[in-house]
């Protein structure tokens, strides 16, 4: 029972964070009850940026419709393009050139570098550390360089199509990931320093939004998230696309469930995506970098599913299909919506201060939650 | 040498023979008043602009450059865009505590200025229990933060403004702490007094460990008291939106800004005067010749060079370290700060009654 002035009838504060709020990167509202400094309840409110996408899609064609995809999780536009060109090409079931695949990894790995530099300096402003943030923006710059110099985009880079990719890699596109893997292991230590080794900062991570491996599963977490519980659920690992089953790496595991295992769980897992890039770049197939297709796309009556690994966790994109050139409806299963779901269950009891490290650990993207 | 102090004594002595004692006494309150203003105001833009480019530094990006030669009028143009800024009070608010609070922030902050000795000879008001005075005034502060909070009628302030009461509150028994250890080395509360009792030698180099570890306390408790990060949880940007001062804006904003940037100039013009030996220049032992060319610097240049150094390095901190949870941060005065610089107080007694320092 909520009275006028923002009291439950027991006494204790409620306050909006959100929709404007620094906090949230976004326009998330949460609705949290307080007790002193004490959180008794969070109540996540969305809605405040759904451009139905999912509807928007039924009226495009399928090679428009990867286009609006970009804009759900825009931290990994590419990730998000891979698995409707999957989808759609499941359908379609062509052939992929093996140069479009390892390209297609590429990007993928190289996205999700980027995503987690900008979740890390994210989550250290959270917390009121303000220089990380700059010093991850240096490394995700030339990332985005590369992108622009191949895609033509830096954010949006629609560049994965049914078939395999757009155009073909920049003549520069090799030796500028050479040397970005070169300067990012001299940077890297610097993280460390900065703050994965900081007192203050294990402080407020350590044993704070406990997840319990039980819990992760039910409320369907995936990625990171799930991971730093101890849950393997690396989709690269169980259910490989493309060039993923070719390469070596290690699905990142941490078992304490605490802020600090999310954390530790996606700056391990940088390591491992410049693995899978150091593998990959000089060994970059020949041949076509996209396969022959029709121009008018139709695919078959059915229904088509297709799940990947984005930065953030499992990202499902479902299509069912008349056998027109449209999809008749289009369902994506984004990672944010469910491991926000989460916030609720872990955030009990805390303190006001945890909420923000734990979304920031949770790392949530508003437009890939609500759509 | 030429030399504030002589500067003064000289007006003083003209006002003195142009007009009668209660005129000129009356005009050098003025002067005095618009001195304090006018150093005000410089330390405001100074400091501001000392911020941006130190975390623009440690933040490998180039700062303010586009306003002045360098970025140097930056602050400058800030603060006229506050001043034609409309100053709102919102519907619910207690309007009258609500416009108060930045003016007991500033005042306070003025207040404090009294007893800063900024070069040899040269204070406003070398009162008898100056260190005393500068504690008393600064708990002063909290009032006006818990009044900005409590009137805004804003939720995120009402917290901002009761962690920040009890983060000063706390905070202040390991900064009296750390002060009365000196106290006890120089044997007086008065600053010249203090200033003097260092003329052989700072007291960060002559009273052992337990000025040490008194300087440490002292740093890490007014930049508590100052609501610094790493222990801004009352501004709390990502918590709190802006914690207390959430409402205020144009220049009753600019007042609680320009306040808590002077805070942090007298908390490290303490630190000086009482460890770095305020304008004492450095001295070592017998070294004539060293010790000559120190003492031509003047000794302004001294205590603003040392209070500079201390500015940096709090600043250093924000632009460094995450901030704390409230009860991380009252655990380390309470179970940490408080106790060591309650034994280091009976060390640093000890110390003194023995005279085991140089």
């Amino acid at each position: 029972m909520v009275e006028e002035i923002g009291t439950t009838t027991e006494g204790d504060l409620i306050i909006n964070v959100g929709p404007q709020h620094p906090a949230t990167h976004g326009v998330l509202h949460l609705v949290i009850t307080l007790n002193g400094e004490t959180i008794k309840k969070v109540e996540p409110h969305l809605g405040y940026i759904h451009r139905s996408i999912e509807k928007m899609c039924e009226s495009l064609t399928y090679r428009q419709f990867i286009y609006v995809t970009s804009r759900m999780d825009y931290l990994s536009a590419h990730i998000n393009n891979h698995a409707c060109a999957l989808c759609v090409e499941k359908g379609l079931q062509v052939e992929i050139p093996a140069r479009a695949q390892v390209i297609r990894v590429l990007m993928d790995e190289l996205t999700r570098i980027a995503s987690h530099e900008l979740w890390w300096g994210a989550m250290a402003m959270d917390i009121g550390a303000f220089t990380p943030f700059f010093h991850a923006f240096r490394e995700r710059e030339t990332i985005n360089d590369i992108m622009e110099e191949t895609c033509g985009a830096r954010l949006t880079m629609n560049y994965m199509v049914p078939g395999g990719v757009m155009y073909d890699i920049h003549p520069n596109f090799q030796g500028r990931v050479k040397s970005f893997l070169q300067l990012y292991k001299l940077k890297i230590h610097e993280y460390a320093e900065l703050l994965t080794g900081n007192i203050i900062f294990i402080n407020r991570m350590k044993n704070v939004g406990c997840l319990s491996p039980e819990d992760a599963i039910s409320y369907g977490c995936t990625g990171p998230t799930a991971r730093g519980s101890g849950v393997s659920c690396d989709i690269r690992k169980y259910y490989p696309y493309d060039a993923y089953d070719k390469v070596e790496f290690d699905e990142v595991l941490e078992t304490n469930g605490d802020s600090l295992a999310r954390y530790m769980v996606r700056i391990r897992e940088m390591q491992q995506s410049v693995r899978i890039i150091e593998q990959l770049i000089d060994n970059i197939p020949e041949g076509d970098f996209q396969a022959k297709t029709k121009a008018v796309l139709k695919l078959p009556k059915g229904e088509f599913y297709q799940r990947v690994e984005t930065a953030r966790g499992e990202l499902g994109v479902y299509i069912v299909s008349e056998g027109g050139t449209t999809p008749y409806r289009i369902k994506f299963r984004s990672p944010g919506f469910s491991n926000l779901s989460v916030l609720d269950h872990i955030a009990r009891g805390s303190k006001l201060g945890d909420l923000v490290a734990m979304m920031g650990t949770l790392d949530l993207v508003i437009p890939d939650i609500d759509r | 040498m030429w030399s504030i102090s002589e500067l003064a004594t000289d007006i003083d002595a003209w006002l003195n023979k142009t007009f009668n004692p209660t005129l000129a006494l009356a005009i050098e309150m003025v002067i005095a008043g618009v001195a304090v203003i006018s150093l005000f105001a410089i330390l405001g833009l100074v400091l501001v602009l000392m911020e941006r480019k130190v975390s623009a530094w440690m933040q490998i990006r180039l700062g303010p450059n586009r306003v002045g030669p360098k970025g140097m009028l930056q602050s400058l143009a800030d603060t006229l865009k506050l001043l034609v800024k409309e100053g709102l009070t919102p519907d619910g608010a207690d309007k009258v505590l609500f416009n108060l609070a930045p003016f007991i922030a500033i005042i306070v902050a003025m207040l404090l200025m009294a007893p800063i000795a900024f070069a040899k000879d040269f204070q406003l008001w070398d009162l008898n229990i100056g260190i005393l005075f500068v504690s008393a005034v600064s708990s002063i502060m909290v009032i006006s933060i818990l009044m900005a909070g409590w009137s805004s009628n804003n939720k995120y302030s009402l917290m901002g403004a009761m962690r920040s009461g009890a983060q000063i509150v706390s905070y202040e028994l390991s900064a009296g702490l750390s002060i009365l250890s000196i106290v006890v080395l120089s044997g007086s509360l008065q600053v010249s007094d203090i200033i003097r009792a260092q003329a052989d030698g700072w007291w960060i180099f002559k009273g052992h460990i337990p000025a040490i570890v008194a300087f440490i306390t002292f740093i890490i408790a007014v930049t508590a008291e100052t609501n610094r990060a790493p222990f801004d949880l009352a501004e709390a940007e990502s918590e709190l939106t802006a914690g207390f001062h959430t409402e205020y804006s144009g220049m009753k904003f600019a007042l609680f800004f320009l306040a808590e940037y002077v805070n942090v100039f007298i908390v490290c013009a303490i630190g000086a005067t009482l460890f770095l030996g305020g304008w004492m220049p450095f001295h070592i032992g017998t070294w004539e010749g060293f010790n000559h060319v120190m003492d031509y610097i003047p000794s302004s240049l001294w205590f603003f060079g040392k209070t500079f150094f201390l500015i940096f390095v709090i600043m250093w901190f924000r632009w460094t370290f995450p901030r704390l949870r409230i009860d991380q941060l009252l655990n380390l005065e309470w179970k940490y700060l408080l106790p060591i610089s309650m034994v280091n107080l009976l060390l640093t007694t000890a110390m003194a009654i023995l005279g085991w320092y140089f």
